[in-house]
């Protein structure tokens, strides 16, 4: 993996007042992102505004697409022409987008949608906010393949973890998604932007052999194939179907198992490096509240009340949703007394915390359908009662 | 129309087509294979730099086009190959792109992509081979299906008016707009070759017969009987007004070029525009400033 410093000419070093969805699109510039494409859709439009507002001075194409069918496949295709690339959406658009973020999988393209989550289903609650595309990120596709998603729980963290979901998209060549929510893509926070040589940004695992050697689909020792972009003369050929090394569709079983295994295995076999997560008070901790984004935040309000009250509770932040935590989930398991796990929806990845934990301990489901946030008090009184 | 265009019997592009993926899915006597002739002999002719050339193509019969021939190609999802092309050439503005696909693809589920495309005047060529049905599927009813054709699932004929292509392009913004016939294969050639030279959004319909499938079900005999029908209903109008250019069953097939003409492009116009409104602030995009 090559490491490279950041272009000065995308990093607004500084501190700003900034909300969520512009520290996403400061997150992208500074990562390199040279190219966007997208549709306006609430609560996330003002990420393309300051996207198209900052990229003449810095050098890229802004383009707003017919639909966000057309931007998901707008994106594949700038990266396959040498761009980083990235969309954001919320609900609806992110719905639309389901079928061509399988292909960017089956492509193995590296880019970055962020999802600004609004209550949903269908038009739902345009302004208002929600958790419950959780699982659509991960299984929304049809077809089995392995994704990475992050949850910013500030305006900071939609810079920071931008910069992240580039770097693990370059290096896995795997759609990578920045899974934020209303409350934090409207807030407005200090976020503070280092200078460019403080940016760490992973390059491009570009191919650098004989030009018809070129196998787009060939694992290298890490597992991950090789890249080029279109232009270069490698005549490669790529495609949706199920494919060998050349990318050639190879239609049989065969083939499917080598491909989609590779799919697979390249995120799960690699999941201790890709995920993070913000632990406190674990050690002596009997009950454990799991959460994510927003509700983190109600969280811990709800923590220190409990603390106050004497309860010895521990928290767990999900930085990385996907691929889920199993390991460390199911290792705490067998120590603590109960989780609770307080979501904006109606039971999403708390069945993955339950499918962890085997019975092993209560999971305590906190559910909220989306609009606002949860009451700390609630949070408060489900500790309370599982540490009886 | 009434001089006689020549099949290119040979094939001269082994350079141009992936041999090691030859032979190919399609069905003998299927006119998807001679539109790829023209379109080998279009790229030889026109000299363009091979290497940054590009073809993408959806899902279909014709989505199978960008598998076998040896350019950067992609094989994208159905109806989506001309935003997929989008973003291509908006990243690597020195590519010149080709998108080539079924009329399913471009004009049904794509046909939003195909207007904006037009509209934006994206530097791009839409070549969609116009085979009257979902063939890939088996033979279902398509917005290019002529009225009263029948279809799999149109068993007692099609009800619904269909697009004409070439007026729907114009209509929409595209600076070249031609229509031939798997007969015209000289003439899909040079309308190819010229859009390969030109910049803007160019579209060029190949009306292809399905031997398998339309030509079946409607009982209208095989390849040859197709190319008779090309042969006996076609009329060449270059320029003609596209408004009167639609296509009825076994009806006339006006054919030739019918626009071609220059419109600053959508990188144009955005280098453009943005320099007027920015001043020095702005560096044009997608042009070399050494
Ligand atoms: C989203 C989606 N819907 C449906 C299909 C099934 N499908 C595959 S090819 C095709 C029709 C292709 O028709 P056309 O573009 O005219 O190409 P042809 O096969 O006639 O060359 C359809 C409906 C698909 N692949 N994807
Ligand atoms: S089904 Fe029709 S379009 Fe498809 S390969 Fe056969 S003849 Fe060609
Ligand atoms: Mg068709």
């Amino acid at each position: 993996m090559k490491k490279v410093k950041a272009d000065p000419k995308g990093v607004l070093t500084g501190a700003h007042y900034l909300d969520g969805d512009y520290a996403l699109a400061e997150g992208a510039l500074a990562a390199g992102c040279r190219f966007f494409a997208g549709y306006p859709i609430t609560p996330s439009t003002e990420t393309a505004e300051r996207f198209s507002e900052r990229i003449p001075s810095v050098g890229g194409v802004f383009i707003q697409m017919e639909d966000e069918i057309a931007s998901i496949a707008a994106l594949i295709g700038a990266v396959w022409g040498g761009k980083k690339a990235m969309t954001v959406t919320s609900g609806p658009g992110f719905s639309l987008m389901m079928e061509n973020i399988g292909l960017a999988c089956m492509m193995e393209t590296p880019l970055v949608i962020a999802n600004v989550q609004r209550g949903g289903p269908s038009t739902g609650l345009p302004t208002l906010t929600g958790q419950q595309d959780m699982m659509q990120v991960k299984w929304g596709s049809h077809g089995d393949y392995e994704i990475i998603a992050l949850c910013p729980d500030s305006p900071q963290e939609c810079f920071d973890l931008c910069i992240d979901a580039f770097n693990l998209s370059e290096i896995y060549r795997v759609p990578t998604f920045i899974m934020a929510d209303e409350c934090v893509g409207h807030m407005h926070e200090k976020v503070v932007i280092p200078p460019a040589e403080e940016i760490e940004l992973v390059e491009r695992k570009w191919f650098k052999g004989p030009k018809d050697k070129y196998l787009p689909y060939k694992p290298d020792k890490d597992m991950i194939p090789f890249m080029v972009k279109a232009g270069d003369g490698h005549r490669f050929h790529t495609t949706g179907l199920t494919h060998d090394e050349r990318g050639y569709p190879a239609l049989n079983a065969e083939f499917q198992e080598v491909c989609v295994r590779h799919l697979v295995e390249k995120i799960r076999m690699n999941a201790d490096k890709i995920i993070k997560l913000e632990e406190d008070e674990i050690d002596n901790a009997e009950i454990i509240v799991i959460s994510y984004g927003i509700t983190s935040r109600v969280t811990t309000r709800a923590v220190q009340q409990a603390r106050k009250a004497g309860i010895k509770v521990g928290t767990i932040r999900l930085i990385t949703v996907w691929p889920f935590p199993e390991k460390r989930i199911k290792e705490l398991a067998k120590k603590i007394k109960a989780f609770v796990v307080p979501e904006i929806n109606y039971g999403q990845i708390v069945r993955e915390v339950e499918r962890c934990v085997e019975g092993q301990a209560p999971v305590i489901h906190i559910p909220h359908c989306g609009g606002w946030v949860h009451d700390p008090d609630e949070i408060f009184k489900a500790i309370k009662e599982a540490s009886k | 129309m009434k001089e006689e265009d020549h099949l290119e019997e040979k094939n001269p592009m082994e350079d141009l087509l992936r041999m090691d993926r030859i032979p190919h899915i399609w069905c003998p006597g299927c006119g998807i294979g001679t539109v790829v002739t023209s379109f080998a002999e279009a790229l030889r002719k026109s000299k363009i730099d091979l290497d940054k050339t590009a073809i993408v193509s959806g899902i279909g019969c014709t989505g199978r086009v960008a598998g076998y021939v040896k350019l950067d190609s992609f094989h994208t999802t159905h109806g989506r190959a001309i935003p997929f092309a989008t973003g291509l050439k908006l990243a690597n503005p020195e590519l010149k792109v080709i998108v080539f696909s079924g009329d399913g693809d471009i004009a049904g589920i794509g046909g939003n992509h195909f207007i904006h495309a037009a509209r934006r005047n994206m530097d791009m060529i839409v070549i969609c081979v116009n085979n009257f049905n979902y063939a890939m599927t088996g033979g279902q009813v398509a917005a290019t299906t002529p009225t009263t054709a029948n279809a799999s699932t149109a068993p007692y004929g099609n009800y619904e008016y269909s697009f004409s292509l070439p007026y729907l392009a114009e209509a929409s913004g595209a600076t070249y707009v031609a229509r031939w016939t798997a007969l015209h294969l000289r003439r899909v050639a040079k309308s190819m070759q010229e859009a390969l030279g030109k910049r803007g959004f160019s579209f060029i319909e190949v009306i292809t017969p399905c031997v398998t499938l339309y030509a079946r079900r409607n009982r209208l005999g095989d390849g040859l009987n197709l190319m008779k029908y090309y042969y006996e209903k076609s009329e060449i109008q270059h320029g003609a007004d596209t408004r009167t250019v639609d296509i009825s069953y076994q009806g006339k097939l006006i054919v030739g070029k019918f626009v071609d003409k220059e419109k600053p492009t959508f990188l144009d116009c955005m280098n453009e525009h943005l320099g007027k409104v920015l001043g020095d602030k702005y560096k044009s995009y997608g042009v070399s400033h050494e």
